[in-house]
């Protein structure tokens, strides 16, 4: 490690010596001697140069140098993200719909108001509500399990955690096309399996009653295998001692689990739990493919579904913006205490 | 006598492993490995169940014969996969065309933001809120850009620019690819930046502060130093965020529209696979597919430990 770091050492420096020659002449002298502590050294630069040492004296002595790397990509994703989430905003004040752009200049909050008025917006709420609770409460339950039984030293870990987490690898829209063929009428294993077992045959996905519950498996299917992963880095994360020491008090295995070991998980359940309710948040793709395109969902609309619909099915812009931010005032009540969180953290 | 005595001591020698397995088992284990093995089996039914599904005529061999078993030799067929693959090729082509530049760039560019936002001596108190918006926009919800990024890329008068290209024999729908690699890489910067922070936040700090006072510039330190050890990261974030874009469907709807259409990428064409007035083809469903999540499948049978790292952070 010691000989790397040398090495590296000499080859900077002799990189530095032909400084003049070499490709990065972002940098000239003066900045180099700024690197090496003398805020003076700027002041033989331009008049620009000047300035920038001022930024640098105000938010920290890389702040100018480090910005070609980091103010790029963060200008293109704010524009796309925060630029995009106020204009989406400005629009839904606006009456905008069909093919003449929106008027800019008669804002109120009348969208708001139908939305508050619409049965199938409130209808999407309340799905879009249940979806994401329970497919978060129990893609983590069952993510916990295998996790703890993968961490239980079974043979073959490997490949049994490869398989667990095989379907995440898949787009929503291949899932989707797996769980139409599973929940088949006539057909579907599902209903088969279950017929043996005198059951059914049920109608998952025409029966507007259960199809949101048929579509929460479908994901946990999908998903539970990535909570799995997060809970075995956790699980490993755990000091042995802690499981052995409850061995010795003569603690029974589940007893061991519940008081001792899964309490240390917090970190990695509120983790994970993000980005599960994230994906729900997200399953469009996957209730667009099941059922075929834009036409209304029986039974599982969801505010991402409701948006798009309203926006490119029927070119109602103004009030897919207003739910649009619905739904992402949804998602930054979850952000939200997030970042919270990981700033008391000192995470950020 | 000794002779058999040694013998005797070199099976125990040898059987030992296994006579610690035997005595491994007991009820506790026996449960274990059957919820284990029976988990296995409903994670991969789905995926069973598709795939010999694919191989089956449609409607005789779906309707007669069990949707888990293979198909009898008299429902056997491949016509299903011959007719996914000339469907969806020039998706999958297609899909490639901005899935691979998407990924690179936004990669390179999540590197770049994480160096210039780990290693970098700044006040805290001004790096937190940046942190904080890079963060928090992996999480948006897509639908709640949705309506400005067709408005954007409606008044970009990218057909205008790239007219030479029309002009050679390209088709003008490409467009459609090149407003999706820049929503791609837009979007995707900010899991790629919070991905390479994880890991620059652990890269030994030594190193880089004995160039800094060798007067080494911080671009220099990242070209020298960063961005070579970063390999492993690329590694993960490359993979992570090819699965993604790969298998986005919204933006792809929303950009280019129709499965119609001659740029049309490939989930978008399967999503309106096998759908027809005559009722559903589950065969020809299925093995498109297959043929769809081809190349995440070879991503992930490839790099499943590269993949489930980058999953898990």
């Amino acid at each position: 490690m010691r000989d790397f770091l040398s090495s590296t050492r000499t080859r900077l420096r002799r990189v530095a010596g032909r400084d003049g020659d070499s490709d990065d002449d972002v940098t000239t002298d003066g900045r180099v001697a700024t690197d090496g502590g003398t805020a003076a050294g700027g002041a033989g630069a331009s008049g620009a140069g000047g300035f920038l040492d001022r930024l640098d004296e105000r938010f920290g002595e890389d702040f100018t140098e480090s910005a070609v790397f980091w103010l790029p990509p963060f200008l293109l994703m704010g524009l796309f993200v925060y630029g995009a989430i106020a204009w989406n905003f400005v629009i839904s004040l606006t009456d905008y719909q069909g093919f003449v752009g929106p008027d800019y200049s008669d804002l109120d909050f009348e969208m708001y108001v139908r939305a508050a008025n619409d049965a199938g917006v409130i209808e999407a709420t309340v799905n879009t509500f249940l979806l994401v609770v329970s497919f978060t409460a129990v893609a983590l339950a069952f993510g916990l399990v295998l996790a703890v039984l993968v961490d239980r030293d079974i043979r073959f870990e490997n490949t049994f955690r490869t398989i667990y987490l095989l379907p995440m690898s898949l787009s929503f829209v291949v899932t989707a096309q797996f769980w139409l063929w599973m929940y088949n009428y006539n057909n579907g294993v599902v209903n088969i399996v279950l017929g043996t077992f005198g059951i059914g045959p049920i109608n998952w996905i025409g029966n507007s009653q259960i199809v949101l519950w048929a579509v929460v498996f479908a994901l946990v299917w999908q998903f539970s295998g990535y909570t799995m992963v997060v809970y075995l880095a956790g699980l490993r994360a755990i000091p042995r001692e802690h499981f052995e020491a409850a061995r010795v008090d003569g603690a029974s295995t589940l007893k061991m689990y519940w008081r001792v070991i899964i309490p240390q998980l917090k970190g990695s359940t509120i983790s994970a739990a993000i980005v599960l309710m994230v994906f729900a948040l997200k399953a469009f793709d996957f209730l667009y493919s099941l059922v075929s395109g834009y036409r209304p969902p029986n039974g599982t609309d969801i505010l991402a579904t409701k948006m798009v619909r309203e926006a490119y099915s029927v070119n109602n812009w103004a009030y897919a913006s207003a739910i649009a931010i619905i739904l992402f005032l949804m998602a930054l009540s979850i952000i939200g205490p997030y970042l919270y969180y990981q700033y008391s953290q000192g995470e950020l | 006598m000794s002779d058999a005595s040694t013998t005797d001591t070199e099976q125990s020698g040898a059987l030992a492993g296994v006579r610690e397995d035997l005595e491994a088992i007991d009820g506790y284990r026996v449960a274990l490995y059957a919820a284990v093995l029976g988990l296995t089996a409903f994670y991969l039914t789905p995926i069973e169940s598709g795939l010999v599904t694919a191989f089956k005529t449609n409607p005789e061999g779906i309707s007669s014969t069990l949707p888990f078993a293979p198909p009898p030799p008299q429902f056997f067929t491949l016509e299903k996969w011959q007719t996914a693959i000339s469907a969806l090729g020039r998706g999958m082509v297609n899909s490639a065309l901005y899935a691979v530049p998407a990924t690179v760039i936004s990669a390179l560019f999540g590197s770049f933001a994480a160096y210039g936002l780990t290693q970098a001596d700044w006040r805290p108190r001004y790096k937190a809120p940046i942190l904080a918006l890079f963060v928090a926009a992996i999480f948006i919800p897509y639908q709640a850009v949705l309506v400005p990024l067709s408005q954007f890329w409606g008044s970009v008068p990218l057909a205008e620019v790239l007219a030479p290209l029309w002009a050679i024999g390209v088709p003008r729908a490409y467009t459609g690819l090149i407003e999706l690699t820049i929503s791609h890489v837009a979007y995707g910067i900010p899991i790629c930046m919070v991905l390479f922070r994880g890991y620059y936040t652990t890269v030994s700090e030594e190193m880089i502060e004995a160039a800094r006072l060798d007067g080494a510039t911080f671009a220099r330190v990242y070209r020298r130093i960063v961005f070579p050890i970063s390999t492993p990261m690329f590694a993960v974030v490359l993979i992570y965020q090819f699965t993604q874009i790969w298998n986005d469907l919204l933006f792809a709807l929303i950009l280019v529209s129709t499965e119609s259409s001659p740029a049309a990428p490939v989930v978008l064409i399967l999503a309106g696979l096998g759908e027809s007035m005559e009722g559903q083809d589950f065969a020809l469903r299925m093995a498109g597919a297959f043929v769809a999540a081809l190349p995440t499948l070879v991503v992930y049978i490839l790099f499943g430990d590269e993949f489930a790292e980058g999953v898990a952070s």
